[in-house]
């Protein structure tokens, strides 16, 4: 009989679909394992809910769990439960090393354009703080495109939700 | 069905088509990036309310008749003028944040907890649409943009939250163009984002 921390174990094997440098588990999207009977029970959170690797990760959890030997029921948690100060540690150093700037923590209110313009973003490359806002949006929703003005390079930062 | 919710969600699926429309036309490649991205975004939001709502969320967002939606005129719009497009955008982000404010004090907590998550997200939205209406404030173009869609926009809230809506952009009230009715270029809207399901009705495989 498969146990949760066995789950949890090959969970961490499924790579983001987007950013396959990170594990689900380290984008702490996975809320909870539960196993009962031979069923295993896996909450997880939308990073955002227009997320298009929503379907392919509800379906490698699905997949995953089914190669354990046990009966997946995934389910989709739509709430606020799940914040970008969830990435693990070992996850922000990844995104880090791959080029793409950890998310700044959660405040209290909802960010605000002149959080997004300050100084507080470290360019992934080069570590200075000397880096511009070029666009809220990039490639997915889940990042903005900064300009690192001491190295030159551009880069992609994680917004925090 | 809880009719506040599924207009809020018909709003959120047109906007998100409309705003899709500049995807690869838009003045500034970051504008491409951007309209595209929050497209994204309220069509994400639009999917999630209606998995609130029904077991089949597609099935509720394009098996239904023309005049069952329950979208605000202002979302119908096709405006394919960047000032109209900023402008139903500024518009439309506030008047957004005002009602799912609203409904992150709901009772149900399912609703309560998707508002708040919605929120955190259209914050993004709210400083795209903010920044610019600071730079197009004083372009004629924009002034005459938002005073045409003042009237729409006002119809986007419920009478007790048309108030707040005024209060924020420094508008006076005038008489809202109410949902309920909708406009020709919806016909055309429905027309194309209900074809794949009306031409394969047993499901489309992708």
């Amino acid at each position: 009989m498969v146990t949760a921390a066995q789950v949890w174990d090959a969970l961490e094997e499924i790579a983001d679909p987007e950013i396959p440098v990170i594990s689900l588990v380290d984008l702490g999207v996975i809320r909870s394992v539960d196993v009962s009977d031979g069923h295993v029970r896996v909450e997880f959170t939308p990073t955002f809910l227009g997320c298009p690797a929503l379907e392919a990760m509800k379906r490698a959890l699905e997949e995953t769990v089914t190669a354990l030997g046990a009966e997946p029921d995934v389910r989709v948690i739509q709430d606020d439960s799940w914040s970008t100060d969830k990435i693990t540690p070992a996850g922000r150093e990844k995104l880090r090393a791959a080029g793409f700037a950890p998310p700044a923590p959660r405040e209290a209110g909802v960010p605000q354009l002149v959080q997004l313009q300050s100084k507080a973003h470290r360019c992934p490359y080069c570590g200075s703080s000397d880096t511009t806002l070029e666009n809220i949006f990039g490639p997915t929703p889940c990042r903005s495109l900064r300009h690192c003005s001491r190295c030159k390079q551009p880069f992609e930062q994680f917004k925090t939700i | 069905m809880n009719e506040p919710l599924l207009g809020l969600a018909d709003d959120e699926l047109v906007i998100g088509w409309r705003d899709s429309e500049w995807t690869g036309i838009a003045p500034l490649l970051e504008e491409d990036v951007a309209f595209s991205s929050i497209a994204q975004n309220e069509i994400g939001h639009a999917r999630a309310l209606y998995e609130l709502l029904a077991d089949d969320a597609d099935a509720l967002a394009f098996d239904r008749p023309l005049e069952e939606y329950r979208c605000a005129p202002l979302v119908e719009l096709r405006l394919m003028d960047w000032a109209h497009a900023i402008a139903r955008r500024w518009l439309y982000e506030v008047a957004d944040e005002i009602r799912i404010a609203a409904l992150m004090e709901d009772d149900d907590a399912a609703i309560a907890g998707l508002a708040a998550k919605i929120n955190r997200e259209e914050a993004y939205h709210r400083m795209h649409a903010e920044m610019w209406r600071e730079r197009l404030q004083d372009a004629p173009q924009f002034r005459a943009a938002a005073d045409d869609l003042w009237p729409y926009a006002l119809g986007v809230l419920p009478a007790e939250q048309r108030e707040s809506l005024a209060t924020r952009v420094g508008r006076d009230e005038v008489d809202a163009i109410e949902r309920g009715t909708h406009t020709d270029e919806l016909a055309e809207l429905w027309n194309e984002m209900t074809m794949v399901r009306r031409s394969a009705p047993a499901g489309a495989q992708w």
